[in-house]
């Protein structure tokens, strides 16, 4: 790989011919640039390697017989069924975290970005935020089972002999909303950031309000950065196996906590996609590993659909420069 | 607009001021309960380290044995135990997150030194979506390639018999140790790094490089004494970012380090790499259905507590070494 290194650098070191006092290229510096192609082609290796190793075991497992029928217990893999309430629990999970998540991040970074008075709130909310991001989701799931084990919350879990359990896909949700908020934030707040004051100040003109301006004009303006903070807190919240372990409780379907059609099956207990995964893992209790490796195929093809989509959008911010 | 001039001869109110407040006070609710949250952790932790004091950090015992102890005792309403010294789990969260984060930083920083500066165009436009591909993987499915591919591998091909006999009456070696926990977070926490190591590093006003290339040095020194000197406060801001994430690593963790509360001694050769350990984070969730158990309930609140303090800690040196930047009028 050195030599590869070696053989390349000539054509990229500057074409002066100065000679004397400080020589090109020495040794170090080759070998220097050898490392960085080495790391940069292996770091593209690993890459390509995961994902291939998943897309093949995941077609070799994955039936489509999978995708409609409900998992159940059993010793015998040809009888523990697919993963059909799994993976309507990732939807149901996702949908209702990020319905929560995104308007709660675009309020608090357009007050971030156009408000942010008094300063000092600003600056609790700023590393508040940043906090959050940086904290463990197990902890957020630890916080949740106490929350939602309240009484006063029960009505979002099933309750049982006056004890509130406390599991439940709004629990989940709620504390998954959490997950996603920190990168909606962070990507929305960015890209109003980016936008040149002229761009309000050209609305304030014409007579409109702030909140007109931020509105009509502004949010319009960020929308990419929108759906990229947005897809990448919903990659977050999709992968996110901590929370669902704690407060979805594990029930390999949907367990509902009475017979109301959706909000008994919101109140009760399901599982997702990487909790299956995890359950079917050689370490957790299911121990299937065809089952668990056509699910993380199901898992690896929403994760790739959700950074296409992040691609696109970036494509499109960039395609639109401020200048 | 009529029922605004209401409000507004009503309240003194305009449009604006209303939407400022509507907007703070969702501000001020998430804040209070942020930290309404991290009250209550610590407040629930509080009696596992009023029990124990200093010795809570300290080692002594089986740790395992320890949970145990504790879980039962409140499971059967006897009189609580508390007796708990985490140092084997939090050994184990040090050597695991810091062999994986010193790796992950020197391979990431050549990594994202060559996708901004000397990568051919084409492999440029591949790098950056593979970056971010694989710092979306999510972990669970990270845990799943250990827990079926390179645990395995360790167990059957890098540990000898000899050394599994060596320490047959402490541990079993499985393959499930260090090593592998070391490798796949490697993996994981390197695309952070590189993902903010690039932004840094682009973020370097082009006058700066140009004026060392214009005085003949070449590419590769200018952009290391130049570029990455410039960018050392982002590289301390993606590394702290990145180690937040390891220490909160909790699934994986539990899937590939083997769950025993065991504390690899590197004193004795290089076996401490293959030996199996717990770190924090997964010890909450092997333990999460002992919840039930009031001083249980409260040791895990502990760690968690742990973890939270470290993960503000972070972010305040994340936030300090910023600073810096913003002087230099660099954004990143």
């Amino acid at each position: 790989m050195s030599a590869l290194g070696a053989s390349l650098s000539p054509s990229q070191s500057p074409p002066g011919r100065r000679t004397g006092a400080s020589p090109s290229w020495r040794l170090s510096d080759r070998i220097g640039l050898g490392f960085a192609w080495l790391l940069g082609l292996l770091f593209c290796a690993i890459a390509a390697s995961i994902v291939l190793y998943f897309l093949i075991e995941g077609i070799q497992y994955l039936r489509p017989s999978l995708l409609v029928t409900n998992p159940t217990a059993s010793v015998n893999e040809s009888q523990t069924g697919g993963f059909l309430d799994p993976l309507l629990g990732t939807v149901i999970v996702a949908l209702m975290a990020m319905a929560v998540a995104i308007p709660t991040g675009i309020g608090i970074a357009v007050w971030l970005s156009e408000f942010g008075r008094p300063s000092a709130l600003a600056r609790v909310t700023e590393s508040c935020i940043e906090m959050l991001a940086g904290t463990p989701s197990v902890v957020l799931a630890l916080f949740g089972t106490i929350l939602f084990e309240a009484p006063a919350l029960g009505f979002l879990s099933q309750t049982s002999r006056g004890i509130v359990l406390g599991q439940s896909f709004f629990a989940a949700s709620a504390m998954l909303s959490l997950v996603g908020l920190p990168m909606v934030v962070a990507t929305v707040r960015e890209g109003l950031q980016v936008i040149p004051s002229h761009v309000r100040e050209a609305s304030y003109a014409v007579g409109k309000t702030k909140i007109a301006t931020t509105r009509r004009v502004l949010l319009p303006a960020a929308r990419p950065s929108l759906i990229t903070g947005s897809m990448l807190g919903l990659g977050r919240v999709i992968g996110d196996t901590a929370v669902v372990l704690l407060l979805l409780g594990g029930t390999l379907t949907f367990s509902n906590a009475n017979s109301t059609p959706v909000l008994g099956t919101l109140r009760g207990t399901g599982d997702t996609l990487t909790g299956y995964i995890y359950y079917n893992a050689p370490t957790g209790d299911g121990n299937q590993p065809s089952k668990a490796y056509a699910a993380a195929f199901v898992l690896m093809l929403i994760v790739l659909a959700l950074n296409l989509g992040v691609d696109f959008a970036l494509r499109r911010s960039r395609a639109r420069l401020w200048n | 607009m009529d029922e605004d001039g209401l409000l507004e001869e009503a309240y003194g109110l305009s449009q604006d001021q209303r939407a400022e407040l509507l907007l703070g006070a969702l501000v001020c609710v998430v804040v209070a309960l942020l930290v309404a949250m991290i009250a209550f952790v610590f407040h629930e932790a509080w009696p596992s380290f009023a029990h124990n004091g200093v010795g809570w950090f300290g080692p002594g015992g089986s740790v395992d044995g320890q949970i145990q102890a504790i879980f039962t005792s409140g499971e059967l309403n006897q009189v609580a135990v508390w007796t708990f010294h985490a140092w084997p789990l939090i050994w184990s969260t040090i050597l695991i997150t810091a062999a994986a984060v010193a790796i992950a930083f020197v391979g990431s920083l050549f990594v994202a030194v060559f996708m901004v500066e000397f990568a051919p165009d084409r492999l440029k436009r591949v790098l950056e979506p593979v970056v971010r591909l694989l710092a979306s993987v999510p972990s669970v499915i990270y845990g799943l390639l250990g827990v079926l591919v390179i645990v395995p591998f360790i167990g059957d091909h890098l540990i000898t018999e000899h050394e599994k006999a060596s320490v047959t009456p402490v541990i079993q070696l499985s393959g499930s140790s260090v090593l592998a926990a070391v490798l796949i977070l490697t993996v994981m926490i390197a695309p952070i790094m590189i993902a903010v190591f690039a932004d840094g590093l682009r973020a370097v006003p082009r006058g700066w490089l140009e004026g060392s290339l214009a005085l003949g040095i070449n590419r590769w020194r200018t952009f290391w004494k130049v570029g990455v000197r410039t960018a050392r406060p982002v590289l301390v801001a993606g590394t702290v970012l990145a180690t937040a994430r390891a220490l909160g690593e909790a699934v994986m963790l539990s899937m590939v380090s083997g769950g025993v509360g065991f504390s690899p001694n590197p004193a004795d050769g290089l076996i401490f790499l293959f030996e199996p350990s717990r770190p924090l984070a997964a010890t909450i969730i092997a333990n999460t259905e002992q919840l039930s158990s009031p001083p249980m309930k409260h040791t895990l609140y502990a760690i968690a507590a742990v973890l939270l303090f470290s993960a503000a800690m972070l972010s305040l040196i994340g936030w300090a070494a910023k600073q810096p930047m913003k002087r230099y009028g660099v954004i990143a």
